[in-house]
């Protein structure tokens, strides 16, 4: 199983298109790795600079219809090359969403008001999560950067539990690492 | 309980169900091309499974960037080509008989109603115009499919698209205004999410009267909307458009059926009736269920354009009158079909194209390229000062064949606007052929002649 816990990429925006993630002109290119430094080169997000703020980063959280577009699976790819498997979204377009659990990589929704609470909360700190699989929840952390804890606990850490959702199906693609055998062996 | 035009693909396609909400489906047709199958190639090489379902249900083109336009293009092209000559798939078309695949699949009479469909393309879902289930898949589940022949979906849900003209109530589309406009409008309303999960089952008089190249405009930009695929009812209109693939099976079941009869004259006729009957399996229930229904009154529909980075964001050509425009691009799986070339021709007849304004054609494949020939039709193209190219994808996606620079405009008759579609740093407005056609004339958008409110 793929790597979901790490630090966090917020990218404050509905209908990221693939086009965008990954642009055609690069579906030339026949390795998965050559892919690695055009991902979000077209993107249109202000303040985002996908030459600085891509490296380091494990997960993306973003608006609504997600890798809405093209059904290229480079997508996908492009964030597996930079050390990406999980997105968090409100919601998906289907195809981006299925190649990502073919791939064995997690594209989670959780409701619009949740993804509110973590930009409010999270998007302009040093955010990571830890994903855990057994009891679906995602824990969020971060400094409370700069701020001066008024709390008697000193504590400095800001902490969220969210739980999640994804259906049998997807969990079992996740754990095999992908459909191709999968299917390979059943039908 | 009655069942929509996708539940019953789906129950005579059923294979598994191994999860609650997850079908997975026999196919009868894999679509491939060099853009997206090669890796898919590979990846089934690298994992010692070089092989194919059935040869006869692969159907391969190159068009996405064709002829080559450097090594990379060339190598994907190659490993296609390679592919098909290994595992005799002998309906692949390269350079010289290839065109645009959405267009060239149905011209071959590879689709036809009832059929389940996927390929590595999102604008897959434009077969759904014969009443197939196609959906566009990533190279994962290509894989399985080129494998196996399966592929899994969620359960579908299907929203029903009740096309109407509330004047009259003929069923036409107002003058100057066609399929490209109805499915934009569409977009506009329901949003790039809207039927995300679902399938668009479009019906009501507009769409019966549509023909099959306009039923293809509407299933084409269903994914535009967020769709698994877009639908429509089998009826005569298909038949017609396929009788050339299915004429001698159903003229020999007509036969068949004529002997006790002491007549060996069939008529044309009843073997089309008998057709009907068969893909009339693959129409809905009256008491179908589906997840909503929307009614979409065309009486008062203008010419739309779009105006912004998503497909959604759409106006009507006249508050958009003026906007400028570097290049004019008429083709693609959408709109660069026989009708759409005959309507942009009427428009170009006897004119030129503005001085500041490329026009660049591509009729999709090379049978509509020479039907075009024969009427005049290029030459009408080429006197107006177009280019017309080959039958390929090219401009549509900015791989080849009519990039735009940083800062240009494009007025396109093709299906995606987002940021840098055709070029990075290219705006691309989206309209039907009519309106590009007169836009390349003024050299800036406008309505086409051919409307008038
Ligand atoms: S014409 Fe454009 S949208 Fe259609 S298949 Fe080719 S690249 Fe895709």
């Amino acid at each position: 199983m793929k790597n979901f816990n790490g630090k966090v990429l917020f990218l404050n925006r509905s209908d990221i298109n693939t086009d965008e993630i990954i642009p055609a002109k690069y579906l030339t290119e026949s390795t998965k790795i050559a892919l690695k430094p055009y991902l979000l080169e077209d993107i249109v997000l202000k303040g985002f600079n996908p030459a600085k703020d891509i490296e380091g980063k494990s997960v993306v959280i973003a608006r609504d219809n997600f890798g809405c577009g093209s059904s290229r699976e480079h997508a996908p790819w492009a964030f597996e090359v930079n050390g990406i498997n999980m997105v968090i979204a409100s919601g998906f377009a289907r195809i981006f969403r299925q190649n990502m659990f073919n791939c064995g990589m997690m594209a989670v929704e959780l409701d619009n008001a949740t993804i509110d609470r973590l930009f409010t909360m999270f998007a302009d700190k040093n955010t990571s999560v830890e994903t855990d699989m057994d009891k679906m929840t995602f824990i969020f952390t971060a400094d409370k950067s700069s701020q001066i804890s008024d709390d008697s606990s000193g504590s400095n850490l800001l902490r969220e539990v969210i739980p999640f959702k994804i259906s049998e199906y997807d969990l079992s693609l996740v754990k095999a690492g992908g459909w191709v055998d999968y299917a390979d062996q059943k039908y | 309980m009655g069942k929509t035009i996708a539940e019953k693909i789906f129950d005579a396609h059923h294979v598994d169900s191994p999860f609650g909400d997850i079908d997975v489906i026999s196919l009868d047709a894999v679509f491939c091309h060099e853009i997206t199958t090669p890796i898919a190639i590979t990846d089934l090489m690298a994992r010692g499974k070089d092989r194919v379902f059935d040869p006869s249900k692969i159907k391969a083109v190159i068009d996405h960037v064709t002829p080559a336009k450097d090594s990379k293009t060339a190598m994907q092209g190659k490993i296609l080509r390679d592919w098909a000559v290994r595992h005799k798939i002998k309906d692949f078309f390269d350079i010289g008989r290839n065109g645009v695949c959405h267009a060239i699949f149905p011209e071959k009479g590879f689709v036809r109603p009832g059929f389940t469909i996927i390929m590595g393309d999102s604008h897959t879902c434009t077969h759904g115009a014969f009443g197939a289930f196609a959906a566009g898949v990533g190279t994962t589940d290509l894989e399985v499919g080129i494998l196996k022949g399966v592929c899994a979906f969620k359960k579908t849900e299907s929203i029903k698209v009740y096309i109407s003209n509330s004047v009259g109530g003929s069923g036409e589309l107002p003058k100057g205004v066609y399929a490209k406009d109805v499915i934009l409008s569409l977009i506009g309303q329901v949003g790039v999410n809207g039927a995300t999960n679902k399938v668009l089952e479009f019906c009501g008089p507009v769409v019966e009267k549509m023909t099959m190249d306009q039923r293809m405009t509407l299933c084409n930009m269903a994914v535009e909307a967020g769709a698994t695929s877009g639908i429509c009812a089998p009826d005569m209109v298909t038949v017609e458009y396929l009788w050339q693939f299915i004429k001698d099976d159903y003229l020999s079941n007509a036969q068949n059926g004529f002997k006790d009869k002491h007549s060996s004259k069939v008529d044309e006729y009843s073997a089309k009736r008998m057709a009907l009957e068969d893909f009339s399996r693959f129409t809905p229930d009256s008491d179908a269920i589906y997840s909503s229904t929307i009614q979409m009154d065309v009486s008062e529909l203008q010419p739309l354009v779009t105006f912004g980075y998503k497909p959604d964001q759409v106006k009507p050509v006249a508050e958009m009158e003026g906007t400028r425009i570097d290049q004019v691009y008429i083709g693609s799986c959408t709109n660069g079909r026989l009708e759409d070339l005959e309507i942009a021709a009427s428009i170009l007849k006897g004119k030129k194209i503005s001085d500041s304004v490329r026009g660049v054609v591509s009729p999709a494949t090379p049978d509509i390229y020479s039907q075009a020939l024969d009427k005049g039709i290029i030459k009408i193209f080429m006197d107006a000062g177009f280019c017309v190219t080959n039958p390929t994808c090219g401009a549509c996606l900015g791989m080849s064949n009519g990039v735009l620079a940083d800062g240009e405009v494009c007025a396109s008759t093709t299906n995606r606007n987002f940021n840098g579609r055709m070029g990075k740093g290219g705006m691309v407005h989206l309209m039907s052929p009519a309106t590009a056609a007169a836009s390349a004339i003024k050299g800036y958008i406008t309505n086409s002649e051919l409307y008038s409110l």
